[in-house]
């Protein structure tokens, strides 16, 4: 593949993400709540830890400054909201990093170099596969400090690298018999250089598709390990542990539960339409 | 095919070797012990039991013994739960979450893939777009958010159905959990069902069925269905993995009497041998569900062969 090719197929892919008015708008409304969600909190007079005595359970819209009502503790429910929107995305993007960063190296290496080596990585890689995930994160859950969320996600993302190394493993296979590698080689370039310049930018692809799916699914185990009273310790608050608070108080306080479930869904519906758009966009295979 | 099966199996027994000694060794360098938190405990007493639990060898010494126990059908005794062994612990409530779970599958396969036929059959209408948007939703909302609306509809609101409970597995109280645990799997098996669908209508032996006059109805029922269901048919394995990820959270929710909370409270208790037991019996389960989704997948694509 020329350079020309490679700028060609990123300016395609832009043009033909551009026309997807699904995926434009869902990364539109990911960028403006990420952003309002560090903004916001600041816009209103409560802070995510005061106890309002006089507005305990109120619903949103009342005669007070509570824009989306309080909890039952008169905590403000749209800072809260709003940080447990900050603290769910920042852990989801530090998973995924960590998850990428090994899962890339893995595969490439895997892929690149081949033979016994491949097929023993693989082979470890299938048996983890064969563990519910849901488990391994349990039990790191419990003998990484609670108080510290983002060493349990850095953990997390440790462990979630599975599938990024098969798919990077996958591309490099099919790059590596390419002509522009062989030539690389006869020139007397390292491995390590080869992979590092010539192979990893070429699976960047299917990267950004899957990162933008994996994102998505850390939100969502944030949310569940919080449910399951894994997660994030009071006063803090992610939309997990927001959800969590809300479902016990269905019967008297509905807003509880819809407002941190709205956000969570709208940010999950938003992720999962961009990387499908992002998909379409850089594998028109599909189409 | 026979032997290709037998391979497979036999093949199980180091996976599910590493599965547990990975899971043995890792639960093992947890900070703390199931018997720290009673902390009234005079050290001999506390020496005393761990000792009558063996926890007093050597690590790797626990690690036999509790192999040569596994090869005997024994998961030893739980820790926290005294007077109760790990098999009787997981024997009450495993029944329990593999209905819900199962059924939820099931209610996900029966339902999803007519869902994403009727799309693919349509590719790019409205209707079309309404299935597969309403798809996309139910992919994105997790069920401790559908659980709990689902409470208020049917339990709160309408009183048509128990809000929670179980009473020994009543159908009525059977219906909310599996609902809530598979409309995500409805979506997912609808998708799937979607893309390989509209990938195997544009292959050439469609275009034959076509071309020989077949009403379109009968090309998807007869020829196209079939290689469509490969895909989901490979995702029946992760597909029970789901099932028991969402059965910890509808357990909870509902407040079914299933064995997924043994995980939990088994890691958070250090109950070593409760944590251990759970992953043996749910890392087989998914290891044979995938043994099985291979099979299947042998037999419905032709194109497969084993020697």
């Amino acid at each position: 593949m020329t350079d020309v090719a490679t700028r060609g197929l990123w300016a395609d892919a832009w043009r033909r993400m551009r026309r997807n008015r699904a995926a434009c708008f869902a990364a539109a409304f990911i960028l403006a709540l990420t952003a309002f969600a560090f903004i916001g909190p600041h816009l209103s007079p409560h802070s995510f830890d005061t106890l309002d005595w006089e507005n305990m359970t109120v619903s949103p819209g009342g005669p007070n400054d509570h824009w989306l009502g309080t909890d039952r503790l008169g905590r403000d429910l749209f800072v809260r909201t709003m940080n447990g929107v900050q603290l769910s995305l920042q852990i989801a993007l530090l998973a995924t990093l960590v998850s990428f960063a090994i899962g890339i190296t893995y595969g490439a290496i895997a892929g690149f170099i081949g033979g016994r080596l491949d097929n023993l990585m693989m082979r470890f890689v299938d048996v983890l596969y064969s563990m519910p995930y849901i488990f391994i994160v349990i039990i790191l859950s419990t003998f990484i400090d609670r108080a510290n969320i983002f060493a349990l996600f850095a953990a997390i993302g440790a462990v979630g690298w599975l599938t990024m190394a098969r798919i990077v493993r996958g591309q490099t296979i099919s790059l590596r018999n390419r002509e522009f590698i062989e030539a690389a080689r006869a020139s007397g370039v390292s491995t390590a250089r080869i992979v590092s310049s010539h192979i990893i930018p070429n699976v960047l692809g299917p990267v950004i598709v899957y990162a933008t799916l994996t994102i998505p699914q850390m939100i969502l185990f944030e949310s569940l390990l919080s449910f399951l009273g894994l997660g994030v310790q009071e006063p803090a608050a992610s939309l997990g542990s927001l959800i969590t608070d809300g479902a016990k108080e269905i019967e008297s306080a509905l807003w509880m539960l819809l407002v941190p479930g709205i956000c969570l869904v709208s940010l999950l519906v938003c992720f999962n339409l961009l990387g499908d758009g992002l998909r379409d966009a850089l594998d028109p295979r599909d189409r | 095919m026979l032997r290709y099966a037998l391979g497979r199996i036999v093949g199980i027994i180091p996976t599910l070797l590493i599965i547990i000694t990975l899971a043995f060794f890792v639960i093992r360098l947890a900070p703390g012990g199931p018997f720290d938190e009673e902390q009234t405990l005079p050290p001999e007493i506390k020496a005393n039991l761990e000792a009558a639990y063996g926890l007093d060898q050597p690590v790797w010494k626990q690690y036999l013994r509790y192999l040569d126990g596994l090869a005997h059908g024994d998961f030893g005794p739980s820790f926290k739960f005294k007077d109760f062994s790990v098999t009787e612990l997981i024997a009450q409530g495993l029944p329990i979450s593999l209905t819900v779970g199962l059924s939820a599958v099931l209610l996900g396969l029966l339902l999803g893939v007519p869902l994403g036929t009727f799309a693919a059959l349509r590719q790019n209408t409205g209707a079309d777009y309404i299935t597969m948007a309403v798809v996309g939703l139910g992919i994105s909302i997790p069920s401790f958010v559908v659980a709990p609306i689902l409470q208020i509809l049917f339990g709160l609101q309408w009183r048509l159905l128990p809000v929670a409970g179980w009473e020994d597995g009543q159908p009525r109280y059977l219906v909310l959990p599996v609902v809530a645990l598979s409309l995500g799997i409805i979506a997912y098996v609808g998708r799937l069902t979607r893309g390989s669908m509209l990938e195997v209508l544009r292959s050439n032996f469609v275009r034959t069925a076509r071309a020989k006059g077949l009403p379109e109805h009968l090309v998807a029922w007869r020829h196209a269905l079939r290689p469509a269901l490969l895909p989901v048919v490979s995702w029946l394995g992760p597909a029970v993995a789901f099932a028991v990820t969402g059965s910890l959270v509808v357990e909870t929710v509902f407040g079914l009497p299933g064995s997924g909370k043994y995980l939990v409270q088994g890691a958070i208790n250090r109950d070593y041998s409760l944590v251990m037991g759970m992953i043996v019996v749910y890392g087989s389960l998914i290891v044979f569900c995938n043994l099985i989704a291979d099979l299947l997948y042998g037999w419905l694509d032709p194109r497969v062969r084993y020697d």
